[in-house]
This record gives structure tokens, sequence and C-alpha cells, in this order.
């Protein structure tokens, strides 16, 4: 017998069930769930999709950016200008706002690529600052204090829960299927390789330029949609919070504690994160040092990030590459 | 109405001198950076945090003190700082790639504007310096110069001049030009990169240091002012072209002169239009102005 070269084995092959099971627990909750937690499961969504974006650029696209609360602002801005000015359907609008999003990302690509690395990531958020500093002077949007949320006004307070925990639900099955299906595709293949190492990658073929952008406009629909939601379950986009860099910060945290260029890993790390926030969160400033503190740790000691280090590579609940299996190694197990 | 016109000539004269001499904040800020990349190929993000951190402490060691001593202190207080924190944690993640040292200083980032939140409240604060910040010297009808601007103004060409000569005509510079062309064959005639990449981060927050305490002394600040002094040095370096020395302290007077002529058209569009003046030379230039010239850098 010879070698077989597989993605996944064993217990992975049990495990889309296992994930429709989820999905469908997810899904039924809202009856049986009190609206308190509906709405603690929807931040969470909100920090998984962060995460699992972020990481998309970073991870597997090299690009690490520190501007994307960029598309997050958008997204949310172009929530409530679809919903509540051009009076679509909310959902429609969050669809729209993920749209929007990535078509204001090629046009910004062209900006941002001129500048590699480090430079990159402080033009992300020099960007993010000029969109927030334009958006202030939209007097239609606010200005400087904000916007409401109006489409929900005629719902009580349980069914536009319930219609943010769907939307919710919808967005991040919705994105973590189509990563893991982009990340099993030619492009994932070729992001990979990129993760791995970027210049032998592009001697093999890769159009690395080419697949960076897509990466960054797949990526900035994402944070539109995850914008649309941040919009949803606050009711309010204000300037100085939908644009804030700490969403950045939190965002590198999450992918660098759970493992970032894994698909699993970015999600450990953000409900970690949830957690941590929970906890910590009535210590103030003291929060984001001991965050810190804990991210350069996690730099300096397991750079990998905790996924690998926990399963050291054996498990993969997301199957996307490939392994060899040789007959023997089989044979003796 | 010949009158009326001299007087608008002089408003708009005053705008771009005063733009002019805050150019030279924005070099101090940035040549640390610059610095720092042109050696390491890091990004510094904790860049602004570190200039605000020393501004705060010198309001602390001069309460017990005074000006001078607060900045005498401060400032190799910031160098030994920068020794330190590339000795121990930024040198380990040097070795891990791109990503480790924009991360760890995007920690450091979050870490100083927090413990500095904690320590000194969000209050906006600002170093006093006397008559100081008050006096001018008349150069015109309506127009005069301040004398902090244009101390500011000149510390940031004295600090261009001296790097300049530090790296082009020193031994010790000339160690951090052979490490920042190629750090193996720097280590095979014998240079401790590791110890380079210390000086480095060291002069780079003593110049940062520089750039904070004067900023401190012309306008008030607070612990979130970090990250808009770490845009700005990087405007100024990507305005003035990667790795020029005196390409950063162009580019800071340029974006300095931008800002100014902005807020004079209207005081919200200053810093919009320092903006606006980075994102043309990033399409029309990407460049910079005076892009490397000198082998000092790369």
């Amino acid at each position: 017998m010879s070698e077989r070269v597989v993605r996944g084995a064993g217990v992975t092959r049990a495990l889309p069930f296992f994930f429709a099971l989820i999905v469908l627990v997810l899904a039924t909750l809202p009856k049986y769930l009190g609206v308190m937690y509906q709405v603690k499961f929807v931040q969470a969504f909100i920090l998984i999709l962060l995460a699992t974006m972020w990481n998309l650029l970073a991870g597997f696209g090299g690009l690490v950016s520190i501007g994307q609360q960029a598309f997050i602002g958008i997204g949310a801005y172009a929530l409530v200008y679809f919903a509540d000015i051009l009076n679509l359907n909310p959902f429609i609008a969050t669809l729209f706002s993920g749209i929007f999003c990535g078509l204001c990302a090629i046009p910004l690509s062209f900006l941002v690529f001129r500048l590699a690395g480090g430079y990159f990531a402080i033009g992300t958020w020099v960007v993010a600052e000029i969109i927030k500093l334009f958006t202030v002077q939209i007097s239609a949007l606010g200005g400087g204090s904000g916007i409401s949320l109006a489409a929900f006004s005629g719902m009580g307070r349980e069914t536009r829960i319930a219609a943010v925990y769907w939307s919710a639900v919808v967005t991040i099955v919705v994105v973590l299927l189509s990563t893991i299906l982009l990340m099993r595709s030619r492009l994932g293949l070729g992001l990979t390789a990129m993760r791995d190492d970027n210049v032998a990658a592009g001697v093999l073929g890769v159009k690395v330029m080419r697949y960076r952008r897509i990466v960054f406009v797949v990526v900035a629909m994402g944070f539109g949609f995850a914008g649309s939601l941040i919009a949803m379950s606050n009711l309010r986009v204000q300037p100085d919070d939908i644009f804030s860099v700490n969403y950045s910060a939190i965002m590198i945290f999450m992918v660098v504690i759970g493992g970032l260029g894994t698909i699993e890993g970015p999600i450990l790390g953000a409900i970690l994160y949830y957690f941590l926030q929970d906890r910590l969160r009535d210590y103030g400033a003291w929060y984001l040092i001991v965050l810190g503190i804990i991210a350069i740790v996690t730099v300096l000691t397991a750079p990998k990030g905790l996924w690998p280090l926990i399963t050291r590579d054996r498990i993969s609940l997301f199957p996307t590459k490939y392994r060899v299996i040789s007959p023997t190694k089989d044979g003796a197990r | 109405m010949p009158i009326l016109e001299w007087g608008r000539i002089m408003v708009w004269t005053n705008a771009i001198i005063q733009g002019l001499l805050t150019g030279g904040l924005y070099a101090l800020l940035a040549s640390g950076l610059s610095l720092i990349f042109g050696v390491m190929r890091i990004v510094n993000l904790a860049h602004g945090d570190f200039s605000i951190l020393a501004a705060y402490a010198v309001i602390s060691v001069a309460m017990h003190t005074n000006l001078i001593g607060g900045i005498v202190l401060v400032l190799p207080v910031m160098a030994l700082l920068g020794y330190f924190l590339q000795r121990t944690l930024l040198n380990k993640s040097l070795a891990m790639g791109v990503l480790s040292p924009l991360l760890i200083t995007f920690a450091f980032s979050i870490i100083i504007q927090n413990v500095l939140l904690q320590v000194y409240t969000a209050n906006n604060k600002s170093i006093l310096t006397g008559r100081f910040a008050s006096e001018s010297i008349k150069i015109a009808k309506n127009l005069q110069i301040g004398l902090l601007p244009l101390v500011t103004f000149l510390a940031g060409v004295i600090v261009t001049i001296c790097l300049h000569f530090f790296l082009n005509h020193s031994q010790l510079g000339r160690a951090l030009r052979a490490t920042s062309d190629d750090p193996m064959a720097a280590d095979l005639v014998g240079i401790n990169n590791r110890h380079i990449y210390g000086i480095a981060t060291a002069i780079g927050l003593f110049s940062a240091g520089i750039g904070g305490i004067l900023f401190g002394m012309r306008t008030q600040f607070a612990p979130s002012f970090g990250p808009i002094a770490l845009v700005f040095a990087f405007e100024a370096v990507i305005i003035g072209g990667l790795g020029s020395l005196w390409g950063t302290l162009l580019g800071g007077v340029v974006l300095g002169i931008a800002q100014g002529v902005g807020s004079q058209i209207q005081p919200a569009y200053g810093i919009l239009a320092g903006h606006i003046v980075f994102i043309a030379v990033l399409v029309l230039r990407p460049q910079g102005l005076l892009p490397k010239q000198m082998g000092a850098q790369k």
C-alpha cells in the first residue's frame, strides 16, 4: 500500500455533524435563554468574527494592519444609512454594508499597499483616522456626536434582541464557512504558502500581491458585517468609539493568544478574551495593562499561540491542510 | 486697502512660519522612529507613547527639583529604558519574524497609555516653563516668533545634525550602519549586533524624549496623545522619504506647514490638511520628497 494524502482524519470526520449540532443548538437557544444571554452571545460572536477576519488578514495574508477599525466604522455607519435613511430591511442593509466595505477596500488597498511591514500597519491606522475625520464632517451622519439606529424602534426589546441574535448567528456561520471554504480553495493554498514564506510562495507562482488584495477586500467585507452587528446591538454609532484603535488592540490580542495562522486559534482567543474582559472589566485601565502583559509573555514564550500548544498540531477542527500518511506508521497504529 | 492686504499676507506668513517651527517637533519625534526602523527594520508602535511618558516624567521630577533638573534626569533614563527593553524583550522578538516586534511594541503602547492613565489621570497637563513659553521675538509688524517654537525647531535641526555626524563620522555610527546593511556580515567582523540594536533604541527613545518634553511645554497633553504623536512622526518619515535623516526633517517641516495653513483656513482642518498632504505624497511620490541619499540607512 502506498502513501495516502488526506485532509483531516479520524475524529475530524465526525466534526461536520458536531458543528451542525452546535449551529442547531445556537439557533434554538433564543427560545430557552434569557435576553441577557442572547446579548452576551452576540458580543462573543462579534469578537469571534473580528478575530477570524484579522487572522485571515495578518496570519495568512501577512498584512499586519492596525487600521481595520476603518471598515468596522464604515460598516456601522453604512448600516445606519441603508436601514434608516434608505429604509432597507436591516438584514439586507447588513449585506449591503458588507459589500460597501468591500468596495471601499479596493481603492484603499492601492493606497496602503504602497507601504510595507510596520509602516503598512501605521498607514492603515492613519487611513482609519482620516476616514473618521471625514465622517465627523458629514452632518447627515450626526457629525462628532454620532447617530442612532432607528430601524428597530418599532419593535419590542425582546424581539429586537432576538433579531440581532439571529443576524449574528447567520453572519458568524456564513463567515466561518466561507473562511474554511476559502482556505480549502486554490486561493487558500496560496495564502497558506504565503503565511509560511512569502518569497518562496512568490517564486512558486503564487501571485502574492493579487492574493493580498483579494484578502484585504474579503476581510473588509467581514469587518463591515461586524460593524453592522455592533451598530445593531448598540443602537448607536459614535465616531470615537467605532473608529477606536482599541478594536485593533483587542483583535491582535485574541489572535496572538489563540494562535496566528490557524483557523481555530482566533476562535479560542476570542472566547478566552470574552471571559477575561468579563472578569477584569471592573478594574478599569489595569485590565488593558494586564492584557498587554499577557500578550508580550505569549509572543515571547508561545509565539504560535495557545491552540497549537494545546493540540500540538494533531487536531484540526476545520481541516484545511493535507497530510501525508505513510502506510507503515498507519499499520503500527 | 493695501494695508488690509499686507495684514492678510502677514497672517498667512505667520501660519507658515508657525507650521515650519512645529515641523521641528515632528522631525524630533520622527528621527528616532526612522533610526530604529533603519537599523532593525521594525516600527516602534509605542514611539509616541514613550515621548508622552518622558513629558509626564519631567513633570514629576520637576516637582521635586526644577525643570532643567527634570530634563537632565529624564532623558538619560529614557535612553537606558530603550537599551534595557531592547536587550531584554525586543531582541528576543526580533528573531521571531516581522510580526513579533510589532505586537510587542503595540503592547508597550497599550501598557504605557494605561499606566499613565492610572498614575496621572486623563486630565490634560502641560510642562510649566514660566516666562519662557510666552516670550517672543518681534520680526515685523504682526509677525512674532515665539521663543519656545524657535527652540523646538532648533532642537529638531540640532538632533538631525548630531545624528548625521554620529552615523557618518563615529566608530559606533559606522557599526550601526554596518548592522543596518547586513547584520550577519557585521557579526562576522566583530560587531555585537544585540548591543548595536540596544544603542539604536536608546538613541531613538532619547530623541523621542526630547520631542515629548518640548511637545509638553508647547501644548497640553494627556495619556491618549501618544498615538497622535506616532502618527505625526510616521507622516513626517513617509513625506520626507524612508531612511533619509534630512528627508525626515523636511517631512516634519512640510507636515507642520500643511497643518499650520490648514488650521488658518479653519481650525478643524489643521490635522486633516496634514493627512491630505501625506496621502498626496503617498500617491504621487511614494519614495518621499528626499529619498535615501546617504549610506547611513536603507
